[in-house]
């Protein structure tokens, strides 16, 4: 069956790895490796192909707006004149990689926009949701919101990017009832109504987190951000588990208390993250699908790539923008929209897979939420192998506990020092010292998160917050109590070590180091990804 | 011939008349695509260093469609055909007046060949012109009209005929507002030698005719999208959205009134004073 544009797209699944089958694609940073993986033993997930897209993103939007979800009037009932209006998006972390103009978050801005226009409302700011990541630069805000809006707004000082360490800027909101305090933006909490303007790549993203998050700072975020609370998210990206999810939930509680209105829209996207055509579409087919035209594009891409120096490697990838698509926008009261959102995310990226596995390997990519146009550092490796990827499953992991990670990246031993000057330091002080996240929060964080150089470097520079790197690792805090062993193929050796993993330079040497773990002939499970998919282990 | 029988009148093969059909096959394109890349585009970068804005309204847009503008110069041409994307580019007709642009041989040619120009009558009523573009919009190319009949004689905009609105809902096709802004500096009507200015080309979110509009109405809405789209040139997008929900637009006609005051109202806009500013007096 057929929808008229493009064949219909097959869900993800399961292969069974056999003497035929061919050498496996795996990420490796910005360039790829080809695996043969052990037949008899081995399995890969593939991800399911992309949905298609809305044929009207416009008018999907202007319908969500004025059918909202929930406990929620149409926007335009909530607009009048001489109001105050937030209208806070998604920042830079979001989608990756960066989509093809128009973004999303543009279509829905002027969507809103039009709407209070119409009702004369005339008192609008525009906040980046940026929470403690790097402030976004006037060449991404533009993209992410568009020339016009850009235009209208950021001379005038009503678009910028969220200051979470501005004194004047931010507010405590009340408590939870687990003593949390909820610190939020002042200007949102004093407007009359609060837009939100998300962009749900993964099932983590979206609901109570995109302002109990986005619109914090370390004051808030230290309740949930910490080791306890991602220790017992399993997984981060399964909602009704996730300790992570339940902390920001009850700060939506105490903001929706504190009487600030929020009126939520999430649009979610298909997963074409390479293009059905073009020089990356190779990536998201199937290997034995491969035509002798791929095979050739792939060995010339990989010759190019190898000859490169690692910056001019990195600079080409990060020309890349998705293209896709909007598969879905909702919009009104932030719990009844993000159920809906949930559900059209698991639509795209949902793989049921049986059982768990002795050995996971994946290839890591060149990109991570807190890399865009920026350097994948040791650190960001650990984020996105362990707290990110290894996260992507509901009901149980999907190596059994004590089972051995094996990830494919080059892990260099670089650092953006614009854009991660704590991590800098946190690389070589804290993890010089130890690697248990128990530890490092204990002795490191708060200096961290309180040094007034990080935090002038995060309000007046493109730094992240001197905190953010402790989050990275307390994002992998579950998988490495999970695991009993992590090996890097490809990798930096020193750098490897220095984040408490063990280096492999083939992935067969990996798979003998495991077995030392696991025992011989373990069971290997591969997950491809990106595009992204996300197990549902039973 | 008898003295009793009247001659047939002689057929005429210019203005209205002159047949554009060899224009629109492949040498012909070939040639016209060369002209717009290999020449018009290099001499608008030199001459006119536009700013082209809201091509991603164009993003949902799909087969043929009628761009309409306001029309200020002989330079809007040339600057549309090198600002309007891809896939119209390439398959695009300009209507251009019949008396104007196919009053002579050479012109004509060289008219249809190098701005693909069809011929538009604008001094008599006539069904042919718009029966001969309503079949070229049916065979797939896109329209660049000037709704406004002409160029400014005088820097303010002209009140837009229906032409553009009729062959929209007669088609089924949508329309193009857009708006050209700067390109009166550069070759306003009565110069003959260009000067270099910046212009701005904004592109308008494409307007369907709604099923029960008659071409009067939705020219009215034509008319307003592009007067939107001054004020979004000339202010910001914000602002403009602002003041056509209020309908308080500034007006693309201009102020009523004799001529000096709507000169003086233009202020500096068209270019026609060229301050010379000396250091020192000449001696």
């Amino acid at each position: 069956m057929t929808n008229g544009r493009h064949p219909a797209p097959r869900p993800g699944f399961v292969l069974d790895v056999d003497r035929n089958t061919p050498p496996i694609l795996f990420h490796h940073g910005p360039g790829f490796r080809l695996e043969k993986l052990p037949a008899g033993r081995s399995r890969v997930i593939y991800p399911a192909e992309p949905l298609e897209g809305l044929p009207d993103p416009e008018a999907a939007i202007r319908h969500a707006l004025l059918n909202p979800l929930g406990d929620s009037a149409p926007l335009p009932a909530l607009l009048r004149p001489g109001m105050k209006l937030t209208i806070a998006f998604d920042d830079i972390s979001l989608p990756l990689p960066p989509m093809r103009r128009p973004d999303i978050r543009q279509r829905v801005i002027e969507a809103v926009l039009d709407l209070a226009a119409d009702a004369g409302v005339d008192d609008v700011h525009l906040i980046a949701a940026l929470a403690i990541h790097r402030r976004m630069t006037e060449d991404e805000l533009r993209h992410a919101v568009g020339d016009r809006v850009y235009d209208a707004f950021a001379p005038k000082g009503l678009l910028y990017n969220l200051d979470a360490e501005d004194p004047d800027g931010m507010v405590i909101l009340g408590e939870t009832p687990h003593g949390e305090d909820v610190h939020f933006c002042r200007r949102a909490a004093e407007s009359d109504l609060v837009v939100y303007v998300n962009i749900n790549l993964v099932s983590m993203d979206g609901g109570h987190k995109s302002t109990a998050t986005g619109l914090a700072g370390y004051t808030g975020l230290r309740h949930h951000h910490n080791v306890h609370t991602l220790r017992n998210s399993k997984s981060l990206m399964d909602r009704k588990n996730s300790a992570l999810h339940a902390s920001n939930w009850r700060m939506g509680s105490v903001i929706r208390d504190a009487g600030v209105k929020i009126f939520q829209i999430e649009t979610t996207v298909n997963n074409d993250t390479f293009g059905r055509e073009g020089p990356l579409a190779l990536l998201q087919k199937r290997e034995w699908e491969w035509t002798g035209r791929d095979r050739a594009q792939f060995l010339a891409m990989r010759a190019g790539l190898d000859v490169l120096p690692s910056n001019t490697r990195r600079k080409i990838f990060d020309t890349w923008q998705a293209p896709y698509q909007m598969t879905s926008v909702q919009a009104g009261e932030v719990e009844a929209v993000h159920e809906v959102t949930t559900d059209n995310v698991y639509a795209q990226q949902l793989v049921p897979v049986e059982g768990q596995t002795d050995v996971l390997t994946m290839g890591l990519p060149y990109i991570c939420p807190y890399n865009v146009n920026s350097i994948m550092n040791p650190i960001l490796v650990m984020c996105l192998g362990l707290g990110y990827f290894f996260n992507l499953y509901r009901g149980r992991p999907l190596v059994r506990e004590g089972g051995v990670l094996v990830m494919s990246h080059p892990t260099p031993w670089e650092f953006h020092p614009v854009h991660h000057p704590s991590y800098i330091d946190f690389f070589e002080q804290v993890l010089a010292d130890t690697t248990d996240p128990v530890e490092i929060e204990r002795r490191y964080e708060k200096q961290f998160a309180e040094d007034e150089w990080y935090i002038h470097l995060y309000r007046t520079s493109y730094a992240y917050h001197g905190v953010h790197p402790f989050y990275m690792w307390y994002w992998g805090s579950h998988a490495l109590e999970h695991l009993g062993r992590v090996i890097i193929v490809g990798g930096d050796p020193a750098a490897v070590r220095r984040l408490g993993f063990q280096p492999a330079s083939t992935l067969s040497d990996a798979l003998e180091m495991a077995s030392d773990v696991v025992g011989p002939q373990p069971t290997i499970t591969h997950m491809k990804n990106p595009p992204l998919l996300m197990a549902d282990v039973t | 011939m008898p003295l009793g029988i009247a001659p047939p009148p002689e057929r005429r093969r210019l203005g209205a008349d002159y047949d554009t059909a060899w224009a629109r096959r492949y040498p012909a394109r070939l040639a016209r695509a060369a002209i717009v890349e290999g020449v018009m585009r290099p001499v608008m970068a030199v001459v006119a260093d536009p700013t082209r804005a809201g091509v991603d309204r164009l993003d949902g847009l799909d087969g043929p469609a009628v761009f309409a503008a306001n029309h200020h110069s002989h330079a809007d041409t040339p600057l549309l055909m090198t600002s309007i994307p891809e896939p119209w580019r390439h398959q695009l007709v300009v209507a251009a007046a019949a008396d104007y642009f196919f009053a002579s041989r050479a012109g004509s040619a060289l008219s249809a060949l190098a701005i693909g120009a069809v011929p538009v009558e604008r001094t008599r009523v006539s069904r042919d012109s718009g029966d001969r573009i309503a079949e070229l919009i049916g065979e797939g190319w896109s329209l660049l009209i000037y709704p406004e009949g002409g160029r400014s004689p005088d820097g303010w905009g002209q009140e837009f005929r229906g032409g553009a609105a009729y062959l929209a809902i007669r088609c089924g096709v949508p329309v193009v507002p857009v708006h050209v802004a700067g390109t009166g500096r550069i070759l306003r009507k009565g110069r003959n030698l260009p000067r270099r200015a910046k212009t701005t080309v904004t592109f308008g979110t494409p307007l369907a005719p709604h099923s029960d509009e008659n071409a009067r109405a939705f020219n009215e809405r034509l008319e307003a999208a592009v007067t939107g789209l001054a004020d979004e040139t000339a202010t910001d997008w914000w602002e403009a959205r602002r003041r056509t929900r209020d309908g308080s637009s500034p007006n693309l006609t201009g102020p009523a009134g004799g001529a000096w005051r709507r000169a003086w109202a233009l202020g500096d806009r068209d270019g026609r004073t060229r301050r010379r500013r000396r250091r020192w007096p000449e001696l």
